[in-house]
Formats: structure tokens, sequence, C-alpha cells
């Protein structure tokens, strides 16, 4: 009998078709194979139990790059074909399958980097159909050769018979290059000129031995590298780029390296050795020689293990770690062109390693986290975009344009959510054009048009006011921490109502209002706000946010009226004389003073209180920081809140638990169990009012997202605690649960809208 | 945003005002003089070409450090006829009253209503009083309207932009609306911030008087530099990249935004304007400028690019480049 077999998925650039060639020949079966517009077509002649049996190993034994979502078979009488063909592609080939994302070097590519006797001994831009560039190189679609960024390499004849070779690991492998015929390394100092240009990775190994600082051409973009276990050298990596306190991630040969810095579970390996080689976060051993400066008081470090040859090359003999950070000054996107690089960096870094494979896309390193064994991404883009999140329906033609910091788009097509790499905060114009590009390109590579727009409720957000401009656009308004639900129900299919929990800094709410600290009874088409945490005001607006002693003033004022002063605390009594005064003015007259139910906020003003941060130099800090304070083996006990209903909404009093804080900071308590009781607190919180409304709704599912969530300590607590109480919890594993996660809420809740004839 | 009734963001100089002149005011008032949407409407009366401008004052309070109610009624409107190169000449005056509101504060607004006429060489030609119930009003509220006569051939106008172009400022920002809200908000400096309440038509007569070639004028009131260069951007569809760092800013009215959280180029200025002049005339525009009393701290802030088209960007003192957006209503935190 003959069989039909059409495969669907990420089939296509990952050498599917040589793959299914040499399966045939295993099996012994006649047939052949093409790339056609919805993936690979097979057909193959013999025994049910052979054709059967094959059909099996196509979705079993696919190459390692490809994800079969799914196989199909018609059967049919026996022509009588003769052997096995690789046929050219049918008119329209490889326009609506998927993209391959950026994958890190594959085990025969690293062992031919090292192979002495290999034609690419050493070579920095070995690839195959396995592995290397994809996503940052392709400028249209199909995905051959000249729509790459690599049409200006003609291949030598070598290279070319690879590419031809149906049973060669590089057939079609369109990234294909070699000493001869390729992309070359040179290092450049900031005007230009070439330094060691007989071997620029020993050139660049010894500029980093130096302590100097080395801008480094990777697959999505530059990275800044200085070795990790310099201190001064980070120290000076640190002024130059602006960036005071936030974490830097490091880079280590491989996981026995990694282990003689941070303590590494099985699945923490698992996610550091996948070939996404997303930065981990690990916990820090005591006493391990990464400098302080690289992470200050901070009791994880972000680490990722090499993924282009270029990063083996640098690191094989020569240091334990090094510091790759995003190659840009702090606010503004990566940097990706050479001459970009040598223009925005050049107060930064004192040399530049660069290439000739230009870079069509920026894509950032990941950053994930592993919990409670599944990874919880905290930023979504290299190794994983443009991999769709799938959805259990069809989707309207729709483009979401996220929030307006940590931005994301989102674009569907089929039952497919293509959520965009990390692009940025929207008010830098780099970042903002970086956006309008990557909504064009993500139209064109998937070919789909929109007829929706989906956006956040926020009228100064600049995704806002893009997408309100949109005119051939059906705009469809998204309120924030409903996007943040979904955008969880959506990653877990779930339908019907549930009970949102949804906590992060800002979001605009549907009274005007900032909200933030939200209690809502979700379905994907609607909410109702049935909690939320007291408003607070925000003496200084954007300013009570970079500086959490406002905030602090802000809630003490609730807290203890004028007689705020007269607590004999640090806050109050450090505070410059006539600040207090001024903002409790602010808060009188309203000027400026907008109010606030953000948990965030109430996360900052704790750790202010504490003396932990009274300004802020990256978002989330004074939150993070306050977690790093709280213990595993702490108490168990907490603060008092209150809540009130009204109207059928509960509302937190967060005062006694600001009264319980300053109480302990007067009696001097440990600021380690002040955090612990302080974290206890809100995940009680969440527990309690989850509990009153589960009582008069009947819903025992709890979304949590928003960025708050993204507080491991915070997590774990809450979802502990609502299991305890017969909740079903759930958490993001597939998109941030911070605003990257945004859009895809966004489209998830205008697709609903659209169905329902909501949004008409 | 829909709102089915005015919020006070429909006067703040955003974009919520903007839609109420688009969608509520034009659809029935559109005329060819109206649609430009200048601070002026300018016209032929017989072979005269005029200039004509009102607008009201309701400031608190009404007497503030460098100036009063009066002088700015007077000082707004002069300015208004002004940023279309025009002399002002007459005045129209009118006064809402609150009941109880005590005649020497009366009297004192009087006076600075006169000395500012004089300075400003024009005179109250015409006026008119209404007396309203406590609480109807605030005090006192003014209107003016002012008429001035312009050269043919002069045309200065937001839609008249060029890249290329320097953009100008008269001075120091900022310092009227923070000196309003350093009395309302009680900031107390050693330089007490004073507001910068002037008439203008004589630093722009000795502007045209120097032969510069100037293409926009406005003095940025309500919405402050921004809202100003953000209609220069878009009547062009042009854009404009300022400098953080040229910004003139007086360090008490830089630490006085700093506390409220506010910042200088959304901040208002009742006495300096921002021109976009041809670049290579931009210069000895300067120095004209500078010898002038209301132009000693001019500057040039920064330049008419090609794109990104209508949008206004400024390179901050840390390196980066932000784009200085017109706000839609308040000033809400956009950030996490």
């Amino acid at each position: 009998m003959k069989a039909r077999i059409s495969v669907k998925g990420i089939v296509q650039g990952v050498g599917f078709r040589p793959f299914v060639y040499r399966l045939a020949h295993e099996h012994g079966l006649p047939g052949w194979v093409l790339n056609c517009s919805s993936g690979v077509e097979i057909e193959v002649e013999g025994t049910k139990e052979q054709v059967v049996a094959f059909a099996r190993d196509v979705r079993g034994k696919a190459p390692p790059l490809s994800k079969v979502i799914d196989v199909s078979s018609e059967f049919s009488t026996s022509e009588g074909l003769v052997g096995f063909a690789i046929r050219e592609s049918v008119a329209g080939a490889s326009k609506s399958t998927l993209i391959s994302p950026d994958i890190g070097i594959c085990d025969d590519c690293l062992r031919e980097l090292f192979d002495p006797d290999n034609r690419r001994h050493l070579y920095p831009f070995i690839n195959c159909t396995n592995c290397g560039p994809r996503y940052t190189i392709i400028r249209d679609i199909p995905y051959d050769r000249p729509k790459t960024t690599m049409s200006t390499f003609v291949m030598c004849t070598s290279c070319q018979g690879e590419y031809d070779d149906p049973l060669d690991r590089r057939f079609h492998a369109q990234p294909n290059a070699c000493w001869e015929c390729g992309p070359r390394l040179s290092l450049v100092s900031h005007d230009g000129k070439e330094i060691g240009s007989d071997d620029p990775i020993a050139a660049t190994i010894d500029q980093l031995k130096q302590g100097r600082i080395a801008a480094i051409k990777g697959l999505g973009g530059f990275h800044l590298a200085v070795d990790a276990e310099n201190d001064e050298a980070v120290r000076r990596l640190r002024r130059r780029k602006m960036r005071e306190a936030k974490a830097l991630a490091i880079m280590a040969l491989d996981t026995r390296v990694v282990g003689a810095y941070c303590h590494i579970k099985p699945e923490e390996e698992a996610w550091l050795t996948s070939q996404r080689r997303p930065i981990v976060l690990l916990e820090k051993k005591k006493g391990n020689s990464i400098a302080e400066s690289v992470a200050p008081g901070n009791r994880f470090l972000g680490v990722m293990l090499p993924y282009a040859p270029v990063h083996y090359l640098i690191l094989k003999n020569d240091f334990g770690a090094l510091v790759m950070t995003s190659g840009n000054l702090t606010d503004e996107p990566i940097a990706m062109e050479n001459g970009e690089a040598l223009r925005r960096l050049r107060e930064i870094a004192d040399c530049f390693l660069v290439n000739d494979r230009d870079i069509y896309l920026r894509t950032d390193d990941s950053v994930i986290r592993v919990f409670q064994n599944r990874e919880m991404p905290l930023r979504r883009s290299r190794g994983f975009v443009p991999v769709p999140v799938h959805m259990d329906r069809q989707l309207e033609p729709i483009l979401a344009v996220g929030a307006e910091m940590k931005n994301t788009i989102c674009l569907s097509r089929g039952n497919a959510a293509f959520v965009s790499q990390h692009i940025g905060d929207l008010e830098n114009l780099e970042t903002y054009e970086f956006f309008r590009m990557t909504i064009d390109h993500l139209k064109r590579i998937l070919e789909v048009e929109p007829r929706y727009i989906a956006y956040d409720l926020h009228p100064e957000y600049l995704s806002t006011k893009f997408a309100l401009e949109q005119d051939d656009l059906h705009p469809i308004g998204v309120q924030h921490h409903h996007a943040h639900c979904v955008s969880c129900m959506a990653e877990h299919d779930l339908s019907g109502a549930v009970i949102g929990v949804s906590f992060d800094g800002t979001g605009y709410g549907l009274d005007g209002n900032i909200w933030g600290g939200e209690f809502l009874v979700a379905e994907r088409h609607g909410f109702t706000r049935k909690g939320h945490l007291r408003y607070i005001p925000m003496p200084g607006g954007a300013a009570a946010i970079r500086e959490p002693w406002r905030m602090a003033i802000g809630f003490l004022h609730t807290a203890f009226g004028s007689s705020l002063k007269d607590q004999d605390i640090g806050l109050v009594r450090n505070a410059p004389e006539n600040h207090v005064e001024i903002l409790l003015r602010m808060i009188s007259s309203g000027v400026n003073c907008p109010q606030t139910s953000s948990c965030g906020r109430l996360f900052d003003t704790v750790s202010a209180l504490l003396n932990v941060t009274g300004s802020v130099s990256y978002e989330g800090q004074a939150a993070i920081e306050l977690e790093l304070l709280a213990q595993d083996n702490g108490p168990e006990d907490r603060y008092d809140f209150g809540v009130d209903e009204a109207a059928g909404v509960h509302i937190v009093d967060t005062v006694p638990v600001i009264a319980g804080v300053v109480a302990d900071v007067r009696k001097g308590t440990d600021p380690a169990v002040i955090s612990t009781r302080f974290h206890n607190t809100v995940a009680s919180i969440v527990c309690t009012v989850c509990q009153r409304i589960a009582d008069s709704a009947g819903l025992d599912r709890v979304v949590l997202s928003g960025g708050v969530f993204q507080n491991y300590f915070l997590l774990s607590k809450t979802v502990a605690m609502l299991s305890g109480t017969g909740f079903r919890a759930f958490t993001h594993s597939a998109v941030p649960a911070n605003d990257g996660g945004i859009a895809l809420g966004q489209l998830a809740v205008a697709d609903e809208m659209v169905r329902m004839g909501k949004s008409i | 945003m829909n709102y089915d009734r005015i919020v006070l963001a429909h006067g703040s100089g955003g974009q919520l005002g903007n839609d109420l002149v688009e969608k509520r005011f034009l659809p029935f008032l559109s005329n060819s003089i109206l649609d430009k949407l200048n601070d002026q409407g300018v016209f032929e009366l017989g072979k005269q070409r005029m200039a004509f401008t009102t607008d009201s004052y309701v400031v608190s309070p009404i007497f503030f450090p460098g100036g009063t109610i009066g002088d700015l009624a007077v000082n707004g409107t002069v300015n208004d006829v002004s940023m279309c190169g025009a002399t002002p000449m007459y005045l129209s005056l009118g006064l809402i009253l609150e009941e109880g509101l005590p005649l020497e504060e009366l009297d004192r607004i009087m006076l600075s209503i006169q000395e500012s006429t004089r300075e400003a060489g024009v005179q109250i030609v015409t006026g008119d009083t209404k007396v309203v119930p406590k609480g109807s009003a605030d005090k006192i509220f003014i209107n003016t309207a002012g008429v001035g006569v312009l050269d043919a051939g002069v045309c200065i106008s937001a839609d008249n932009v060029r890249v290329g172009d320097a953009i100008l400022v008269s001075g120091f920002i900022a310092d009227h609306g923070m000196a309003i809200m350093s009395v309302r908000e009680g900031l107390v400096f050693d330089n007490p911030i004073l507001s910068d309440s002037a008439p203008l038509n004589g630093l722009v007569r000795d502007m045209m008087a120097s032969g510069a070639e100037i293409h926009a004028m406005r003095d940025p009131t309500r919405g402050g530099l921004a809202a100003t260069l953000n209609e220069f951007a878009r009547s062009s569809g042009v854009g404009i990249a300022i400098g953080e760092t040229e910004l003139p800013v007086r360090p008490e009215v830089a630490e006085a935004c700093r506390l409220l959280g506010l910042d200088p180029v959304r901040v208002a200025n009742e006495g300096k304007l921002v021109a976009a002049v041809r670049d290579s005339d931009a210069e000895s525009l300067l120095e004209v400028m500078r010898r002038n009393p209301r132009g000693g701290d001019s500057r040039i802030i920064g330049t008419v690019v090609a794109g990104p088209k209508n949008t206004v960007v400024m390179k901050t003192a840390k390196g980066d480049t932000r784009i200085v957006d017109m706000v839609v209503g308040g000033s809400l935190p956009r950030i996490c």
C-alpha cells in the first residue's frame, strides 16, 4: 500500500528531509519527501506494518531542532515507486511553517570545532542543520540562504557539496560556512582598527586577561564581557555601563565549572545544558570565586553555558567564567550591528570582537528560574522565540502590542500565538523603533495581516498611542491585570471563570487609578474586580516609583496621619527636613499624587522602612532586595491585615501591616525576620481574599500573575498555602509573569471578545 | 479615552484638549483661518493683515511670586498675537468677579495690568464686568482678546518648520509653573522661584528686524516645551531632537521639579518663546535675542530632523535617547 504522510510543526530548516531520507533507507521503503506550504509531505510504499512503523519513527525519531505538532496519514494502493528521492519544494514552500529559534552549538559541531583534523577546526561560525543562527539572520521567507544575512557569502565547493548532499548533516543548512568561504572574526579598537589580526580569539583572551572590557558579537547582539573573577574589571564595567546594582549574568564553560560557583539542581542542569541555552538563576555557593560586584548582595547568580562557537573558543582554556551582559547602555536595546556597537559602546568597551555575518533581528538572552521542577521564564527571547504558544482554538487575526516596559508583542496565526522576543522599555527611541520593526518583521515572516489590534488601557503607554494610530485595525483595549490573568489562563488552556490574582507595580485601572494588587473573577472575555489592596497616595507619581521612601511616606500618612513624623524610624529621621513636609502637602492637595492599589509599591515601602532602598536604579530593585532578606527557615507568623467588604468588593487594609513593620523596626527586629513575616503576610492576604471570593463565587482555580509573582519566596508560600486550602493554583511557565507576558494575555482576551461579538 | 463629560485633564494642555478642539469644536466652527489651529487667527481687513487672539485666565493663587493674574492676562494675549510675527495693538478686558473679592486686591490687579500694558505698548480699548455669587468663580477670572498688525509676506506658523532648522528657546524654562506650584505646595528655597510672566512683543520685534528666517514661533505655556515642540513636529511632519543638557533650567526650578516629581519640559512658561529658525541664521539671531532683556538667556536647544516624523526626542544627560511624547491627560506614571 501507499501512505501519504503530512507532517506539521517546526520541520523546515532543521534537517527534516535528510532525516526522512535516511529513515526510508533504514526501513527499506521507496517514495519521496518534499517541503510544502503546510510543512513536509512524504509518500512511501510498503506493507501496512512497514508504513505504520515508518510513520511512528517520523514522529518518534525526529531531529533535535524540529518540533512535530501533527502527523497525519492517508492510505491508498501502491503505484510501484522505485528508490527514495528528496523532491524540489512545491511552490509556496516553507511559507507558512514555523521558523526555528537560534540554537546553541550541537555536540557534533562542538566535536569538530576542537578536532585538529577537521576542516572547521576552531572555525567560529561552525553550524549544521541541528544548530546555529536562524531567527536572528532571517530577513524574509521562505527560509533560504538568499533571504538571510548569509546571502553575501558564496559557498566554496566543499560547503556546497555538503549543502547539496541529502545524507549530510549540513544538507540545506542555510548558514553553512567554513574557513574558506564564510564569515570571519576580527578584533578592533574604537576607531575600527584591527588589533592582533592573525588570531583575534587569542588577542581577545589577552585583553580580557588584562581586565579589559570586550564587546563580543554573538547570535542576537553584542555582549559586554569581562573576567568574572576580576572585581576591579567588573566594577569598571558597571561604572561605564551606568548599571549600579542590577545583577550581571555570567557564562562558564560547562556544568562542572558552574558547580564550583553555584548549587545546581537536576532540572536546572537540564536547562543549563539545553540547546536553548537560557540564563538560569542559580543559588550561589558560599565562598565562590566570582567577584562580589557581579551580583552584589544577591544569593543568586544568572548563569549560562556557551552557545555560539566563539564563546567556546574564548572560554575553553582560559577563564573560569566571564561576565556576559547585554551590549548596551542602560535603558537602550542591545547593540547588533558592528558600526552601531562601535558608536554606542565606545565609552564602555576597550575592544570589539566583531564579525561580518550581520544580525538582522536583535534578540537578548533568555532568563529563566526553575520553580517546582518547571521553568519560570523571566525573559523569553533567544532560543525560545519564535516558537509560538499553542492555544486550544483557532485564533482571530490579532496583533497585541503589549505594555510599556519589558514590552513584547504577539501575533496570531491559526491556533498559534507568536510572542516576540523581549523588546524593552518603549520610551527609549531605539527601543521604540525596534518595537515597530519587530511588528513589521513578524507580520512578514508569518505572512499574517491582523484585523484587530489589542492594547493596554493606559492612555500614556507608547504602545497604546501606537495602537490608536493604526486606522486600518479595529482597536480592542484590554485592562492590564486582566491581560496578566488571561496570559496565565491561555498557557494552561483554562476556560470559564477563575480567580485571578494579579500583583504587580503599575497598571491602569478602569477607575483611572493605578492598580496593582488585584483580585479578579476573570474569564477570557471580561472580569469583575472582586478585591484589591487599599488605595494609597503616590506623592510625585513616577518619582514615588523611583524613590521608594516617597511611597513609604504615602503609606505612613495613611497609617498614622500627620503624626507619622513622631515615628522613631530611620526613614523619617533621615529624610531631609522639609521633604516629608512637602510630600504631606502634596498628599493633602492631591498635586501629582495618583492613588494606587499596587502590591509592588507595598513591597517598595517595606523595603524602604527597613532602610534597604531609598531610591532604585532598576525596576523591582526594592522588592528583589527585600526578597533576598527572607529566610526559608524563618518565622511562620505574619502581620495583621484587614479585609473590608463593600458592595461585594473585598478591600485589603494594609495599614496594620505597615504599623506592624514599623513596630518591629522600632524594636530593632532583625530585618530578615521582618521580611519573612511580610512575605508570609502577603501570601496570607492572597489566600484569605481568594477564600472569601470562593465562598460567594464557588471557584477553586486561582491564576497567579504579575511581576510580584516572580518573587520565588512569595510564590512558593502562596502556592503552598492555596493548595493547602483546596485551591488549584496556576503559575507561569510559557511566558513571564511580568509585563513581558501582557501581549499574550491581550491577544487571548481580544480573541474571545471578537468571538463573542463583544468588541464590534 | 472616552469620557461623557469634561474632566480636568481636558484643560491640561495635552492630547485630551486637542481632541476637544478637533472632535467637538471644529466640526461646528471650521473655517480656513481657524483650521490652522495656531494661537492666533490671521486674516486681512481691507489691505491690512491682522492677527487676533483671545485667552482666559483662571490662575490660583491670583498673586504669586513674579506676577498676578492681571499681568498674566495682558502678557499671555500680547504674546499670542506676537508669535506670528505681528505687532499687538489693542486689547479687550473681560472680568468675572466673585462676590466677596476685596477691592484692595482688585486694585492691585488693575495696577499690574497697567504696568504690563505700558511695557508691552498696548492699550485696553474695551471691557466688560460681571459679578457672580460666591462659589461660582474663584475670586477673579479674566478674559482678554488682542489684535495686532502683521506685515505682508510674513509666514511664521507651526506647520512651517523645516528639516535642518535650529530650535531656540528665549530663556530658563518652567519658571512660571514652578512658581505657582511652590506657593501652592509650600516649597521654600533660598532663591524663591519667580514667574517669568512677561510681554515678548519687544523681543519678537528685534527678532523680526534681524532679518533671520524664522519658520515657527510659539510661547510654551500649558504643557510646557514638550507640548509646543510636539505641535511643531506634528503640524510640519518632521522630527525634533533636543538635548537635556542644553535645556536652560534654574537649579532651584530643577530641584522643585524633582521634589514634586515633575518634568521641566512639561511645566508651563509665561514669558518664553520657542522658535524654529533657519540653521544658518541661528547664531546671529541668538546674539540679537540675548541683547534684549527678555531674551538674555536664549539658547539653541536642538535641531529639526527628518525622522522619526511627528516625534520629539531628547538625548538625556545619561546618553540615551528618550521619546518626549504629548501627554494625553494628567501625569500618570507608566513605569512599573
